[in-house]
């Protein structure tokens, strides 16, 4: 029989450590102090400050427009998929066309084709495309598209959308990538071969194709779009990173010790494994919003998505139209956007190449 | 190595088993079947439009279905196309493989070579303010936005310095009283070019037997490819073909470049940081202590081993160049695979958009082949195992 093991005295016990406070203000306190320090190093390092920096700008315009639309813009004029204005030019006709063949600008052909007219008339007609002014009842800073909708309205508008695509994709990537790599790592084995030949199926699936017919014969919107992208991310290859990065951790001796311990499969994975992956995972996150942003604009370009207003419908919006090669002559049609998908995508790759930096500090450069 | 490729073929295989599988839930999981499609006339009786479900086999059971479009794959059936009537999908994807290889490709050798060579230098200079810029600049042309830039290079090149036309693989009306269908020149093109790449790889080995001395094998190497270049050139030149091949050269180069540079910003990137990692290890050190020269070091000790992780992660990226091919075909108005893709999905053509996605399927594996082939090669744990 065996004795029972006599407990200490209150004299013979170590000074514990007194927790005053609940343990949740401590995590958090600790979880604030880890976070402050990574600011720290992350400050110094300025591309990642840049990209932050384009990131805020994009999070200034997208607050801006729906104050906007309160305050100063007319909904009727200013809504970026329903707006319409005019902007009626007057032009003097100097000259019969001779030439059916020359008659390049659409505005220009039509007034030519007007039987009414004579030559020495002056003609008031709509233009659109309009190009930007400040002058007039509606001024329009970045113009008008082809259906005579505010362009910087839509730019704006769009930066919301582009931030929930791609923060939903991110997110669902890296929540389902951690999750697969982790357990693929912690258990080893079989369920580690079965989870990466997946992730390997998954990566060589190009995926750019396989969306476009998707998008081609099912509706797809906003949410399901950065559901899949995430699924697609999350299962390849930022699966097969994380994986990597779990299996160093999985062999750390505090695992071994929360084992020991008597923690759970589920306890030792997401209290002690994803933890020390997650910083890689946030990096993963960065160039996944990236990712998702260019993704959706592609497809949107290409007419396949059912979405209303984007940086990709309005640069599909001119395309289709007939403007795509009229470069710098309706280059409000085709940089505003164009350099916004590229600018955001710019600031989230800055960011993560400075969120990099931060977290393999090989890379620091001094 | 033998070993390890077959495995690797083994997989290959299964995977794309299970594209296939995934291409046949995707046409089973259409609104409506194909013959809605087919005949959209609701006049016609219930009995016919069963007639035609029997022909084609959609009364059978579902597993039977599946085993028929997977035999039928690998038989080269698949099917007809609706837009372009009496042609076979499999007739059409014909002519438009070639081309979207070719882009692919040669995108890719150029992007991968440049941007290596490039990548290794601008690592050893750290910090100047040519590395900074070429960063900058590589980051932000990694990040652009595909469609958009291609649409800007083919403004400026095609529209208003018209140095290359404005997208399109021919001059259709300079073909018009020729003996050979553009297929054929291409075929022709690419196969020559093939021969000149063999006899480059020939004279290669050939120096490399006879002499050891790094810089005479440079040297005698530089100067093979100048002389298989200027064959090659000069029989196309002679041959009564020459304005044909031009005008075939003319369209490929805008497209080709467009596509290379995006893939050049990721490798000179990845270059560039896989090189500052490989520069920290002790073998450099040792090099150094050694006394060889700058550029010893640089190109045969620290970029030979820099190489592996840049072809591990253009396996990677290989998914990506696929999706840039397909938009740079849909600018470019370049008659590929992608192209016929989307052409199919503006035309309803639903047997011509799933044949192309199979086979947009089939060139990623290849392509994923390949690079296993040369990282086999390139890596000597593999190479000697």
């Amino acid at each position: 029989m065996l004795t029972e093991p006599t407990r200490p005295t209150e004299a013979e016990r170590a000074p514990a450590v007194v927790v005053s406070q609940p343990y949740w203000r401590v995590r958090l306190s600790l979880a604030w102090r880890g976070l402050r320090r990574t600011w720290a190093l992350f400050r110094q390092n300025s591309v990642g400050m840049i990209g932050l920096g384009i990131i805020l700008l994009f999070l200034l315009g997208a607050i801006a427009h729906p104050i906007l639309m309160a305050t100063v813009w007319d909904p009727a004029v200013y809504h970026p998929v329903h707006g319409y204005d005019a902007v009626v030019i007057e032009k003097e006709v100097v000259e019969e066309v001779t030439d059916e063949l020359t008659q390049i600008e659409v505005n220009e052909a039509r007034l030519r084709t007007d039987p009414f007219v004579q030559v020495g008339d002056t003609l008031r007609m709509p233009q659109q495309p309009a190009p930007p002014s400040l002058r007039g009842e509606h001024p329009h800073l970045l113009g008008t598209d082809p259906q005579g909708r505010d362009i910087l309205s839509q730019l704006l508008y769009s930066i919301r959308a582009a931030f929930i695509l791609g923060a939903l994709a991110a997110v669902m990537s890296v929540v389902v990538a951690t999750t697969v790599g982790s357990v693929a790592a912690y258990f080893g084995g079989r369920t580690d071969s079965v989870l990466m030949r997946f992730s390997d199926l998954i990566l060589l699936l190009p995926i750019l194709p396989v969306l476009i017919v998707i998008g081609a014969y099912f509706q797809m919107n906003m949410p399901i779009l950065a559901v899949t992208i995430g699924l697609f991310e999350g299962f390849g290859a930022t699966a097969i990173v994380l994986k990597s990065q779990a299996l160093q951790v999985s062999v750390k001796p505090f695992i071994d010790a929360a084992r020991v311990a008597g923690g759970g499969h589920a306890h030792i994975i997401f209290r002690h494994l994803v933890p020390n992956v997650m910083p890689l995972s946030l990096l993963y996150m960065m160039f996944g919003v990236a990712g998702a942003i260019a993704l959706e604009s592609v497809l949107s370009f290409l007419g396949l998505l059912d979405i209303e207003m984007s940086w990709g419908v309005m640069l599909n919006v001119a395309q289709r139209q007939g403007y795509l090669l009229s470069g710098t002559r309706y280059w409000w049609l085709l940089f505003p956007a164009g350099l916004a998908v590229t600018f955001l995508a710019f600031a989230f790759f800055l960011v993560g190449r400075g969120m990099d930096e931060v977290i393999n500090p090989r890379l620091r450069s001094r | 190595m033998a070993r390890y490729l077959l495995r690797r073929f083994a997989q290959m295989a299964g995977v794309f088993l299970v594209f296939l599988t995934l291409l046949f839930a995707l046409l089973h999981a259409m609104p409506g079947d194909i013959t809605n499609k087919l005949i959209g006339d609701p006049s016609i009786p219930p009995e016919a439009r069963m007639q035609l479900r029997r022909e084609l086999g959609l009364d059978l059971p579902l597993w039977q279905q599946y085993v028929r479009y997977i035999t039928n794959f690998f038989r080269g059936n698949l099917g007809m196309s609706f837009s372009r009537a009496p042609n076979s999908v499999a007739s059409i994807l014909g002519d438009a493989i070639p081309r979207t290889v070719f882009l692919i490709a040669s995108a890719t050798v150029l992007s991968f070579w440049l941007g290596f060579k490039t990548g290794k230098i601008v690592a050893w200079r750290r910090n100047t303010r040519a590395e900074h810029a070429l960063v900058t600049a590589g980051v932000f042309f990694q990040t652009i936005f595909y469609p958009w830039f291609a649409i800007v290079v083919l403004w400026l090149f095609g529209f208003i310095l018209g140095w290359f036309p404005l997208g399109r693989f021919i001059t259709s009306s300079l073909w018009n009283a020729t003996p050979f269908t553009p297929r054929e020149m291409f075929t022709w093109m690419i196969l020559s070019a093939v021969a000149a790449l063999a006899v480059y790889a020939a004279a290669t080995m050939v120096i490399r037997r006879i002499t050891r001395r790094p810089t005479t094998r440079a040297t005698a190497q530089r100067v093979a490819g100048g002389a298989v270049v200027a064959v090659l050139v000069a029989a196309w030149w002679a041959s009564p073909a020459r304005v044909y091949a031009a005008d075939i050269v003319h369209h490929t180069i805008l497209p080709v470049i467009t596509l290379a540079i995006v893939n050049y910003a990721a490798v000179m990137l990845l270059t560039r940081s896989s090189m500052l990692e490989t520069m920290k290890e002790d073998y450099i050190l040792t090099a150094r202590a050694k006394g060889l020269d700058e550029k010893t070091i640089r190109d045969r000790h620290a970029a030979r081993n820099a190489l592996l992780p840049v072809t591990t992660s253009m396996v990677l990226a290989l998914a990506t160049v696929v999706g840039g091919a397909i938009v740079t075909e849909t600018i470019f108005s370049w008659p590929g695979v992608g192209l016929l893709i989307l052409d199919g999905i503006t035309m309803n053509d639903t047997p011509l958009v799933m044949g192309g996605l199979a086979i947009i399927g089939v060139l990623a594996l290849i392509g994923h082949l390949v690079a296993d082939v040369l990282y086999a090669v390139l890596d000597p744990r593999i190479r000697l195992a």
